[in-house]
Protein backbone atom coordinates (compact mmCIF):
# COMPACT_ATOMS: atom_id res chain seq x y z
CA UNK A 1 0.00 0.00 0.00
CA UNK A 2 1.31 3.95 -0.88
CA UNK A 3 1.57 5.91 2.29
CA UNK A 4 -1.07 7.74 2.84
CA UNK A 5 0.15 11.10 1.91
CA UNK A 6 1.09 10.27 -1.71
CA UNK A 7 -1.19 10.02 -4.06
CA UNK A 8 -1.30 6.51 -5.89
CA UNK A 9 -0.77 5.65 -9.66
CA UNK A 10 -2.50 3.20 -11.95
CA UNK A 11 0.28 0.76 -11.28
CA UNK A 12 -0.85 0.52 -7.43
CA UNK A 13 -2.65 -2.93 -8.14
CA UNK A 14 -5.78 -1.14 -5.56
CA UNK A 15 -6.00 1.82 -7.99
CA UNK A 16 -5.66 0.27 -11.23
CA UNK A 17 -9.81 1.15 -11.96
CA UNK A 18 -9.68 4.02 -9.74
CA UNK A 19 -10.74 7.83 -10.71
CA UNK A 20 -7.47 9.34 -9.64
CA UNK A 21 -8.83 12.83 -10.98
CA UNK A 22 -11.68 12.17 -8.48
CA UNK A 23 -9.27 11.42 -5.73
CA UNK A 24 -6.77 14.14 -6.43
CA UNK A 25 -9.70 16.41 -5.05
CA UNK A 26 -9.98 14.64 -1.16
CA UNK A 27 -6.36 13.68 -0.93
CA UNK A 28 -4.89 13.07 1.35
CA UNK A 29 -6.72 10.78 3.04
CA UNK A 30 -7.33 10.28 6.50
CA UNK A 31 -8.14 6.43 7.46
CA UNK A 32 -10.65 5.71 10.22
CA UNK A 33 -9.68 2.72 12.64
CA UNK A 34 -12.58 0.83 14.21
CA UNK A 35 -11.68 -1.22 17.14
CA UNK A 36 -14.00 -4.00 18.24
CA UNK A 37 -12.93 -5.43 21.63
CA UNK A 38 -13.46 -9.09 22.00
CA UNK A 39 -17.39 -10.63 21.95
CA UNK A 40 -18.95 -7.01 21.30
CA UNK A 41 -21.28 -6.12 18.14
CA UNK A 42 -21.09 -3.25 15.92
CA UNK A 43 -23.05 -1.95 13.03
CA UNK A 44 -22.15 1.31 10.61
CA UNK A 45 -23.77 2.15 7.77
CA UNK A 46 -21.55 4.77 5.03
CA UNK A 47 -23.68 6.39 2.56
CA UNK A 48 -21.92 8.20 -0.19
CA UNK A 49 -23.80 10.97 -2.44
CA UNK A 50 -23.78 14.36 -3.09
CA UNK A 51 -22.07 15.91 -6.34
CA UNK A 52 -18.24 16.03 -4.59
CA UNK A 53 -16.05 12.93 -4.87
CA UNK A 54 -16.08 10.88 -1.69
CA UNK A 55 -13.65 8.56 -0.23
CA UNK A 56 -13.40 6.49 2.65
CA UNK A 57 -10.61 4.62 4.29
CA UNK A 58 -11.38 1.88 6.99
CA UNK A 59 -9.28 -0.41 8.97
CA UNK A 60 -10.90 -2.77 11.01
CA UNK A 61 -9.70 -4.63 14.20
CA UNK A 62 -12.49 -7.55 15.30
CA UNK A 63 -11.16 -9.07 18.44
CA UNK A 64 -12.55 -12.56 19.41
CA UNK A 65 -16.19 -13.07 18.64
CA UNK A 66 -16.36 -9.95 17.87
CA UNK A 67 -18.79 -9.09 14.94
CA UNK A 68 -18.74 -6.10 12.32
CA UNK A 69 -21.89 -5.41 9.97
CA UNK A 70 -21.16 -2.66 7.49
CA UNK A 71 -23.63 -1.47 5.11
CA UNK A 72 -22.13 0.95 2.20
CA UNK A 73 -24.61 2.92 -0.23
CA UNK A 74 -23.00 4.74 -3.17
CA UNK A 75 -25.15 7.17 -5.18
CA UNK A 76 -23.87 10.01 -6.25
CA UNK A 77 -23.23 11.64 -9.32
CA UNK A 78 -19.57 12.34 -8.45
CA UNK A 79 -16.91 9.23 -8.15
CA UNK A 80 -16.80 7.26 -4.48
CA UNK A 81 -14.15 4.77 -3.20
CA UNK A 82 -14.50 3.06 0.07
CA UNK A 83 -11.47 0.68 1.25
CA UNK A 84 -11.59 -1.53 4.12
CA UNK A 85 -9.22 -3.56 5.96
CA UNK A 86 -10.72 -5.54 8.30
CA UNK A 87 -8.83 -8.38 10.65
CA UNK A 88 -10.60 -11.10 12.08
CA UNK A 89 -9.31 -13.06 15.44
CA UNK A 90 -10.78 -16.26 16.20
CA UNK A 91 -14.93 -16.57 15.63
CA UNK A 92 -15.12 -13.05 14.60
CA UNK A 93 -17.44 -11.85 12.28
CA UNK A 94 -17.62 -9.63 9.63
CA UNK A 95 -20.24 -9.03 7.15
CA UNK A 96 -20.15 -6.46 4.44
CA UNK A 97 -23.24 -5.32 1.83
CA UNK A 98 -22.46 -2.98 -0.68
CA UNK A 99 -24.67 -1.37 -3.10
CA UNK A 100 -23.05 0.58 -6.07
CA UNK A 101 -25.01 2.84 -8.33
CA UNK A 102 -22.95 4.63 -10.80
CA UNK A 103 -24.20 7.47 -13.59
CA UNK A 104 -22.41 8.75 -16.14
CA UNK A 105 -18.64 10.09 -15.64
CA UNK A 106 -18.67 8.99 -12.45
CA UNK A 107 -16.80 5.59 -10.97
CA UNK A 108 -18.51 3.89 -7.91
CA UNK A 109 -15.12 1.54 -5.79
CA UNK A 110 -15.03 -0.71 -3.01
CA UNK A 111 -11.83 -2.28 -2.25
CA UNK A 112 -11.69 -4.72 0.75
CA UNK A 113 -8.86 -6.53 1.99
CA UNK A 114 -10.06 -9.33 4.69
CA UNK A 115 -7.46 -11.00 6.47
CA UNK A 116 -8.51 -13.73 8.90
CA UNK A 117 -6.03 -14.22 11.05
CA UNK A 118 -7.10 -16.86 13.34
CA UNK A 119 -9.16 -20.00 13.70
CA UNK A 120 -13.20 -20.33 12.22
CA UNK A 121 -13.83 -16.70 11.69
CA UNK A 122 -16.68 -15.73 9.12
CA UNK A 123 -16.53 -13.00 6.39
CA UNK A 124 -19.33 -12.24 4.20
CA UNK A 125 -19.48 -9.99 1.09
CA UNK A 126 -22.10 -9.21 -0.54
CA UNK A 127 -21.92 -6.58 -3.41
CA UNK A 128 -24.26 -5.45 -5.39
CA UNK A 129 -23.79 -2.86 -8.59
CA UNK A 130 -25.36 -1.05 -11.22
CA UNK A 131 -23.73 0.90 -13.98
CA UNK A 132 -25.65 3.53 -16.01
CA UNK A 133 -24.43 4.92 -19.57
CA UNK A 134 -20.62 6.03 -18.88
CA UNK A 135 -20.80 4.77 -15.47
CA UNK A 136 -18.17 2.67 -14.13
CA UNK A 137 -18.70 -0.06 -10.75
CA UNK A 138 -15.61 -1.51 -8.88
CA UNK A 139 -14.38 -4.33 -6.69
CA UNK A 140 -11.57 -5.24 -6.05
CA UNK A 141 -11.40 -7.87 -3.15
CA UNK A 142 -9.35 -9.99 -1.54
CA UNK A 143 -9.70 -12.58 0.96
CA UNK A 144 -6.32 -13.53 2.92
CA UNK A 145 -6.54 -16.53 5.05
CA UNK A 146 -3.41 -16.72 7.41
CA UNK A 147 -1.55 -19.39 8.59
CA UNK A 148 -3.64 -21.22 11.50
CA UNK A 149 -6.94 -19.55 10.48
CA UNK A 150 -8.07 -23.36 10.11
CA UNK A 151 -12.26 -23.53 9.81
CA UNK A 152 -12.53 -20.17 8.25
CA UNK A 153 -15.38 -19.57 6.68
CA UNK A 154 -15.28 -16.69 3.71
CA UNK A 155 -17.75 -15.69 1.16
CA UNK A 156 -17.63 -12.88 -1.76
CA UNK A 157 -20.71 -12.24 -3.88
CA UNK A 158 -20.56 -9.81 -6.34
CA UNK A 159 -22.84 -8.97 -9.14
CA UNK A 160 -23.13 -6.15 -11.37
CA UNK A 161 -25.79 -5.26 -13.75
CA UNK A 162 -24.71 -2.50 -16.86
CA UNK A 163 -28.01 -0.86 -18.09
CA UNK A 164 -25.73 0.20 -21.46
CA UNK A 165 -23.06 -0.86 -23.43
CA UNK A 166 -21.06 2.31 -23.08
CA UNK A 167 -21.16 0.98 -18.32
CA UNK A 168 -18.19 -0.63 -17.42
CA UNK A 169 -17.66 -3.11 -14.02
CA UNK A 170 -14.34 -4.42 -12.93
CA UNK A 171 -14.67 -7.33 -10.66
CA UNK A 172 -11.74 -8.92 -9.08
CA UNK A 173 -12.23 -11.42 -6.13
CA UNK A 174 -9.03 -13.04 -4.97
CA UNK A 175 -8.51 -15.48 -2.34
CA UNK A 176 -5.10 -16.09 -0.59
CA UNK A 177 -5.41 -19.21 1.34
CA UNK A 178 -2.54 -20.37 4.19
CA UNK A 179 -4.83 -22.80 6.10
CA UNK A 180 -6.58 -25.77 6.71
CA UNK A 181 -10.47 -26.62 6.33
CA UNK A 182 -11.29 -23.19 4.62
CA UNK A 183 -14.44 -22.85 3.24
CA UNK A 184 -14.26 -19.38 0.63
CA UNK A 185 -16.73 -19.28 -2.27
CA UNK A 186 -16.48 -16.59 -4.42
CA UNK A 187 -19.09 -15.22 -7.27
CA UNK A 188 -18.94 -12.81 -9.63
CA UNK A 189 -20.80 -11.74 -12.52
CA UNK A 190 -21.18 -9.05 -14.75
CA UNK A 191 -25.00 -9.15 -16.69
CA UNK A 192 -28.45 -8.16 -17.66
CA UNK A 193 -31.33 -8.83 -16.45
CA UNK A 194 -33.05 -12.38 -16.63
CA UNK A 195 -34.85 -12.20 -19.67
CA UNK A 196 -37.15 -15.16 -19.15
CA UNK A 197 -38.23 -13.19 -16.24
CA UNK A 198 -38.74 -10.02 -18.33
CA UNK A 199 -40.81 -11.95 -20.57
CA UNK A 200 -42.83 -13.61 -17.35
CA UNK A 201 -43.55 -10.17 -16.57
CA UNK A 202 -44.52 -8.53 -19.39
CA UNK A 203 -46.64 -11.61 -20.23
CA UNK A 204 -48.81 -9.98 -16.86
CA UNK A 205 -48.91 -6.80 -18.30
CA UNK A 206 -45.75 -5.08 -17.19
CA UNK A 207 -43.86 -2.58 -19.79
CA UNK A 208 -40.51 -3.61 -19.97
CA UNK A 209 -39.19 -0.30 -18.48
CA UNK A 210 -41.37 -1.21 -14.93
CA UNK A 211 -40.29 -4.99 -14.90
CA UNK A 212 -36.68 -3.70 -15.14
CA UNK A 213 -37.41 -1.11 -12.55
CA UNK A 214 -38.38 -3.96 -10.24
CA UNK A 215 -35.74 -6.46 -11.04
CA UNK A 216 -33.16 -3.84 -10.12
CA UNK A 217 -34.44 -2.84 -7.30
CA UNK A 218 -34.46 -6.24 -5.72
CA UNK A 219 -31.06 -6.53 -7.06
CA UNK A 220 -29.81 -3.79 -5.39
CA UNK A 221 -31.88 -4.34 -1.71
CA UNK A 222 -30.87 -7.77 -1.38
CA UNK A 223 -27.32 -5.60 -0.46
CA UNK A 224 -28.68 -3.68 2.08
CA UNK A 225 -30.82 -6.23 3.89
CA UNK A 226 -30.11 -6.06 7.51
CA UNK A 227 -29.07 -2.84 7.76
CA UNK A 228 -29.31 -0.37 10.41
CA UNK A 229 -32.62 1.66 9.33
CA UNK A 230 -32.89 -0.49 6.73
CA UNK A 231 -36.08 0.80 5.41
CA UNK A 232 -34.36 4.60 5.06
CA UNK A 233 -31.41 2.60 3.30
CA UNK A 234 -33.72 1.33 0.80
CA UNK A 235 -36.05 4.08 0.10
CA UNK A 236 -33.16 6.00 -0.77
CA UNK A 237 -31.62 3.40 -3.03
CA UNK A 238 -34.87 2.95 -4.89
CA UNK A 239 -34.82 6.87 -5.33
CA UNK A 240 -31.33 6.86 -6.77
CA UNK A 241 -31.90 4.10 -9.17
CA UNK A 242 -34.71 5.79 -10.40
CA UNK A 243 -33.15 8.71 -10.84
CA UNK A 244 -30.09 6.33 -12.77
CA UNK A 245 -32.80 4.74 -15.59
CA UNK B 1 -64.66 -13.96 -32.81
CA UNK B 2 -61.84 -13.89 -29.62
CA UNK B 3 -58.91 -15.22 -31.52
CA UNK B 4 -58.23 -16.60 -35.48
CA UNK B 5 -54.99 -17.97 -35.81
CA UNK B 6 -54.49 -18.43 -39.74
CA UNK B 7 -51.69 -20.60 -41.36
CA UNK B 8 -49.17 -19.79 -38.71
CA UNK B 9 -45.93 -20.36 -39.25
CA UNK B 10 -43.37 -19.73 -36.56
CA UNK B 11 -39.64 -20.67 -35.78
CA UNK B 12 -37.31 -21.02 -32.58
CA UNK B 13 -34.37 -20.61 -33.08
CA UNK B 14 -34.03 -20.51 -36.81
CA UNK B 15 -35.88 -23.90 -36.36
CA UNK B 16 -39.62 -24.21 -38.14
CA UNK B 17 -41.37 -25.32 -34.96
CA UNK B 18 -45.16 -24.42 -36.20
CA UNK B 19 -46.30 -24.97 -39.46
CA UNK B 20 -49.69 -23.69 -41.05
CA UNK B 21 -51.14 -23.50 -37.81
CA UNK B 22 -55.06 -22.59 -38.11
CA UNK B 23 -57.36 -22.37 -35.10
CA UNK B 24 -60.46 -20.44 -34.48
CA UNK B 25 -61.77 -19.83 -31.05
CA UNK B 26 -64.96 -18.06 -29.94
CA UNK B 27 -66.46 -16.56 -26.85
CA UNK B 28 -68.08 -18.52 -24.45
CA UNK B 29 -65.75 -21.76 -25.62
CA UNK B 30 -62.95 -23.84 -24.45
CA UNK B 31 -60.29 -25.55 -26.70
CA UNK B 32 -58.24 -28.43 -25.84
CA UNK B 33 -54.75 -28.96 -27.72
CA UNK B 34 -53.50 -32.42 -26.98
CA UNK B 35 -50.18 -33.62 -28.96
CA UNK B 36 -46.86 -35.43 -28.43
CA UNK B 37 -43.81 -34.04 -26.43
CA UNK B 38 -42.13 -31.49 -28.70
CA UNK B 39 -45.05 -31.20 -31.18
CA UNK B 40 -44.86 -27.60 -30.91
CA UNK B 41 -47.91 -26.49 -28.16
CA UNK B 42 -45.44 -24.54 -25.97
CA UNK B 43 -44.24 -22.73 -28.79
CA UNK B 44 -47.83 -21.82 -30.09
CA UNK B 45 -48.37 -20.48 -26.00
CA UNK B 46 -45.12 -18.64 -26.53
CA UNK B 47 -45.74 -17.31 -30.00
CA UNK B 48 -48.93 -15.73 -29.09
CA UNK B 49 -47.50 -14.20 -25.87
CA UNK B 50 -45.12 -12.78 -27.83
CA UNK B 51 -41.65 -14.42 -26.30
CA UNK B 52 -38.32 -12.85 -27.65
CA UNK B 53 -36.95 -15.59 -30.04
CA UNK B 54 -40.26 -17.19 -31.21
CA UNK B 55 -40.38 -15.69 -34.53
CA UNK B 56 -43.49 -15.75 -36.71
CA UNK B 57 -42.25 -16.24 -40.06
CA UNK B 58 -45.90 -16.68 -41.78
CA UNK B 59 -49.58 -16.46 -40.97
CA UNK B 60 -51.76 -14.18 -38.59
CA UNK B 61 -53.51 -13.96 -35.50
CA UNK B 62 -56.44 -11.97 -34.94
CA UNK B 63 -57.62 -11.02 -31.13
CA UNK B 64 -60.56 -9.47 -30.64
CA UNK B 65 -60.22 -7.77 -34.06
CA UNK B 66 -56.54 -6.91 -33.54
CA UNK B 67 -53.25 -7.90 -35.39
CA UNK B 68 -51.93 -10.34 -32.26
CA UNK B 69 -48.51 -10.07 -33.48
CA UNK B 70 -48.65 -5.87 -34.18
CA UNK B 71 -48.33 -5.79 -30.61
CA UNK B 72 -45.79 -5.68 -27.75
CA UNK B 73 -46.20 -8.87 -25.27
CA UNK B 74 -47.32 -6.71 -22.42
CA UNK B 75 -49.80 -5.00 -25.02
CA UNK B 76 -51.04 -8.83 -25.18
CA UNK B 77 -51.80 -9.15 -21.87
CA UNK B 78 -53.37 -5.52 -21.74
CA UNK B 79 -55.59 -6.10 -24.58
CA UNK B 80 -56.49 -9.51 -22.12
CA UNK B 81 -54.26 -12.51 -23.12
CA UNK B 82 -53.25 -14.57 -20.48
CA UNK B 83 -50.53 -17.42 -20.80
CA UNK B 84 -50.33 -20.06 -18.46
CA UNK B 85 -46.65 -20.73 -18.27
CA UNK B 86 -45.75 -24.66 -18.09
CA UNK B 87 -42.45 -23.47 -16.02
CA UNK B 88 -43.53 -20.76 -14.06
CA UNK B 89 -40.54 -17.97 -13.83
CA UNK B 90 -39.06 -17.38 -10.70
CA UNK B 91 -38.23 -13.47 -9.75
CA UNK B 92 -36.10 -13.00 -6.62
CA UNK B 93 -36.36 -10.03 -4.67
CA UNK B 94 -39.82 -9.13 -5.89
CA UNK B 95 -42.97 -10.31 -4.16
CA UNK B 96 -45.95 -10.86 -5.68
CA UNK B 97 -48.04 -8.64 -4.57
CA UNK B 98 -45.69 -6.13 -5.54
CA UNK B 99 -45.70 -7.97 -9.40
CA UNK B 100 -49.08 -8.02 -9.77
CA UNK B 101 -50.61 -5.05 -8.56
CA UNK B 102 -48.46 -2.96 -10.71
CA UNK B 103 -49.09 -5.58 -13.58
CA UNK B 104 -52.76 -5.14 -12.86
CA UNK B 105 -52.72 -1.81 -12.56
CA UNK B 106 -50.35 -1.20 -15.64
CA UNK B 107 -53.06 -2.80 -17.85
CA UNK B 108 -55.75 -0.93 -16.54
CA UNK B 109 -53.88 2.37 -17.22
CA UNK B 110 -53.72 1.16 -21.13
CA UNK B 111 -57.53 0.79 -20.87
CA UNK B 112 -57.93 4.09 -19.31
CA UNK B 113 -59.21 2.65 -15.99
CA UNK B 114 -58.34 3.90 -12.72
CA UNK B 115 -55.68 2.30 -10.84
CA UNK B 116 -56.43 0.44 -7.71
CA UNK B 117 -55.58 1.40 -4.59
CA UNK B 118 -53.07 -0.97 -2.10
CA UNK B 119 -56.06 -1.70 -0.07
CA UNK B 120 -58.32 -2.74 -3.05
CA UNK B 121 -55.68 -4.84 -4.54
CA UNK B 122 -55.38 -6.78 -1.43
CA UNK B 123 -58.69 -7.28 -0.89
CA UNK B 124 -58.95 -8.77 -4.57
CA UNK B 125 -55.92 -10.90 -4.24
CA UNK B 126 -57.48 -12.52 -1.08
CA UNK B 127 -60.61 -13.39 -2.47
CA UNK B 128 -58.83 -15.22 -5.74
CA UNK B 129 -56.31 -17.01 -3.55
CA UNK B 130 -58.97 -17.99 -1.25
CA UNK B 131 -60.69 -19.35 -4.47
CA UNK B 132 -57.52 -21.37 -5.15
CA UNK B 133 -57.23 -22.39 -1.88
CA UNK B 134 -53.46 -20.43 -1.94
CA UNK B 135 -52.68 -19.08 1.74
CA UNK B 136 -52.60 -15.00 1.15
CA UNK B 137 -49.04 -15.40 2.82
CA UNK B 138 -47.76 -17.02 -0.29
CA UNK B 139 -48.16 -13.86 -1.99
CA UNK B 140 -46.34 -11.66 -0.17
CA UNK B 141 -43.28 -13.62 -0.90
CA UNK B 142 -41.02 -13.47 -4.13
CA UNK B 143 -42.52 -14.31 -6.74
CA UNK B 144 -42.58 -18.24 -7.38
CA UNK B 145 -39.24 -18.80 -5.43
CA UNK B 146 -39.49 -21.80 -3.24
CA UNK B 147 -42.68 -22.84 -4.63
CA UNK B 148 -43.60 -26.57 -5.08
CA UNK B 149 -44.44 -27.50 -8.29
CA UNK B 150 -47.91 -27.51 -7.63
CA UNK B 151 -48.20 -24.19 -5.82
CA UNK B 152 -46.49 -22.71 -8.85
CA UNK B 153 -48.96 -23.80 -10.92
CA UNK B 154 -52.34 -22.79 -8.46
CA UNK B 155 -50.13 -19.30 -7.92
CA UNK B 156 -50.61 -18.85 -12.05
CA UNK B 157 -54.51 -19.82 -11.93
CA UNK B 158 -54.64 -16.89 -8.95
CA UNK B 159 -52.65 -14.99 -10.75
CA UNK B 160 -55.07 -15.45 -13.56
CA UNK B 161 -57.72 -14.80 -11.31
CA UNK B 162 -56.54 -11.28 -10.37
CA UNK B 163 -56.20 -10.13 -13.99
CA UNK B 164 -59.52 -11.65 -15.43
CA UNK B 165 -57.78 -11.90 -18.61
CA UNK B 166 -60.57 -12.63 -21.89
CA UNK B 167 -58.42 -15.31 -23.30
CA UNK B 168 -56.41 -17.70 -21.23
CA UNK B 169 -53.55 -19.80 -23.07
CA UNK B 170 -52.86 -22.31 -20.03
CA UNK B 171 -49.86 -24.51 -20.69
CA UNK B 172 -49.79 -27.79 -18.97
CA UNK B 173 -51.34 -26.20 -15.96
CA UNK B 174 -52.34 -29.88 -14.74
CA UNK B 175 -48.64 -31.47 -15.07
CA UNK B 176 -47.38 -31.51 -11.05
CA UNK B 177 -50.75 -31.29 -9.22
CA UNK B 178 -51.78 -34.04 -7.24
CA UNK B 179 -55.79 -35.09 -7.63
CA UNK B 180 -56.89 -32.92 -4.99
CA UNK B 181 -54.79 -30.10 -6.34
CA UNK B 182 -56.43 -30.87 -9.97
CA UNK B 183 -59.68 -30.08 -8.69
CA UNK B 184 -59.14 -26.99 -7.29
CA UNK B 185 -57.28 -25.82 -10.29
CA UNK B 186 -60.19 -27.32 -12.19
CA UNK B 187 -62.88 -25.59 -10.22
CA UNK B 188 -60.64 -21.83 -10.35
CA UNK B 189 -60.66 -22.57 -14.18
CA UNK B 190 -64.05 -22.85 -14.12
CA UNK B 191 -64.99 -20.11 -11.96
CA UNK B 192 -62.67 -17.61 -13.20
CA UNK B 193 -63.05 -18.12 -17.34
CA UNK B 194 -66.31 -20.39 -17.58
CA UNK B 195 -68.22 -16.92 -19.46
CA UNK B 196 -69.42 -15.99 -22.18
CA UNK B 197 -67.24 -13.51 -22.82
CA UNK B 198 -64.32 -14.74 -21.83
CA UNK B 199 -62.44 -18.33 -23.62
CA UNK B 200 -59.71 -20.76 -22.76
CA UNK B 201 -57.31 -22.46 -24.54
CA UNK B 202 -55.99 -25.65 -22.54
CA UNK B 203 -52.99 -27.60 -23.94
CA UNK B 204 -52.24 -30.96 -22.02
CA UNK B 205 -51.08 -34.18 -22.30
CA UNK B 206 -53.96 -36.02 -20.33
CA UNK B 207 -57.57 -36.53 -20.13
CA UNK B 208 -57.65 -36.33 -16.19
CA UNK B 209 -58.11 -32.00 -16.51
CA UNK B 210 -61.00 -32.34 -19.02
CA UNK B 211 -63.17 -34.12 -16.70
CA UNK B 212 -63.09 -30.90 -14.64
CA UNK B 213 -62.89 -28.65 -17.04
CA UNK B 214 -65.07 -29.24 -19.94
CA UNK B 215 -63.87 -28.82 -23.71
CA UNK B 216 -66.33 -27.41 -26.85
CA UNK B 217 -63.29 -28.74 -28.75
CA UNK B 218 -60.24 -30.73 -28.71
CA UNK B 219 -57.32 -30.44 -31.20
CA UNK B 220 -54.41 -32.81 -31.88
CA UNK B 221 -51.15 -31.06 -32.35
CA UNK B 222 -48.36 -33.12 -34.10
CA UNK B 223 -45.40 -31.59 -36.47
CA UNK B 224 -46.91 -28.61 -35.86
CA UNK B 225 -50.31 -28.47 -37.31
CA UNK B 226 -53.68 -29.38 -35.69
CA UNK B 227 -54.39 -32.73 -37.66
CA UNK B 228 -57.57 -33.42 -36.17
CA UNK B 229 -60.20 -31.63 -34.48
CA UNK B 230 -63.19 -33.08 -32.57
CA UNK B 231 -65.34 -32.99 -29.29
CA UNK B 232 -64.65 -33.63 -25.77
CA UNK B 233 -64.32 -37.46 -26.51
CA UNK B 234 -61.60 -37.10 -28.91
CA UNK B 235 -59.42 -36.80 -25.77
CA UNK B 236 -61.08 -39.82 -24.28
CA UNK B 237 -59.99 -41.49 -27.82
CA UNK B 238 -56.49 -40.51 -27.07
CA UNK B 239 -55.92 -41.39 -23.54
CA UNK B 240 -57.15 -44.61 -25.17
CA UNK B 241 -55.42 -45.23 -28.80
CA UNK B 242 -52.35 -42.96 -28.51
CA UNK B 243 -51.46 -40.07 -30.56
CA UNK B 244 -49.80 -42.12 -33.42
CA UNK B 245 -53.13 -43.68 -34.31
CA UNK B 246 -55.41 -41.14 -33.83
CA UNK B 247 -53.18 -38.05 -35.53
CA UNK B 248 -52.23 -40.69 -38.70
N1 LIG C 1 -35.49 -22.44 -27.04
C1 LIG C 1 -35.48 -23.43 -27.94
N2 LIG C 1 -34.41 -23.60 -28.76
C2 LIG C 1 -34.41 -24.59 -29.68
N3 LIG C 1 -35.42 -25.45 -29.87
C3 LIG C 1 -36.50 -25.33 -29.09
C4 LIG C 1 -36.60 -24.32 -28.08
N4 LIG C 1 -37.79 -24.42 -27.48
C5 LIG C 1 -38.41 -25.47 -28.08
N5 LIG C 1 -37.65 -26.01 -29.04
C6 LIG C 1 -38.00 -27.15 -29.89
O1 LIG C 1 -39.26 -26.89 -30.44
C7 LIG C 1 -40.01 -28.07 -30.53
C8 LIG C 1 -41.36 -27.88 -29.88
O2 LIG C 1 -41.18 -27.67 -28.49
P1 LIG C 1 -42.40 -27.31 -27.55
O3 LIG C 1 -43.21 -26.25 -28.17
O4 LIG C 1 -41.84 -27.04 -26.20
O5 LIG C 1 -43.21 -28.68 -27.55
P2 LIG C 1 -44.35 -29.21 -26.58
O6 LIG C 1 -44.77 -28.10 -25.68
O7 LIG C 1 -45.44 -29.63 -27.50
O8 LIG C 1 -43.80 -30.38 -25.85
C9 LIG C 1 -39.18 -29.17 -29.89
O9 LIG C 1 -38.57 -29.90 -30.93
C10 LIG C 1 -38.15 -28.42 -29.09
O10 LIG C 1 -36.97 -29.14 -29.04
MG1 LIG D 1 -44.70 -27.85 -23.61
Amino acid sequence: MPDALTLPTRRDEDYRYADLGALAAVWPLAPETIVVPAGESRRMTVVQTGDAPQVRDLAIDLGEGATFTLHVLTVGAASARIAVTVRLAATAAFHLGAAQLAGAGATAEIVTRVVHAAPNAVSRQVVRSVAAAGGTVNYLGKVLVEKGADGTDGEQSVRAMLLDRTATANARPELEIHADDVKCAHGCAVGELDAQALFYMAQRGLPPELAKRLMLQAFVAEALVGAEDEEALQDQARAALEALL
Amino acid sequence: MMLIIDNLHATVADKPILKGLSLTINAGEVHAIMGPNGAGKSTLGYTLGGRPGYEVTGGTATFDGEDLFALEPHERAAAGLFLGFQYPVEIPGVSFVQFLRESLNAQRKSRGEEPLSGGEFLKLAREKAALLKLDMDMLKRPVNVGFSGGEKKRAEMVQMGILDPKLAILDETDSGLDIDALRIVGDGINAVMRRPDKAVLLITHYQRLLDYVKPDFVHVLAGGRIVRTGGAELALELEERGYEAVAA
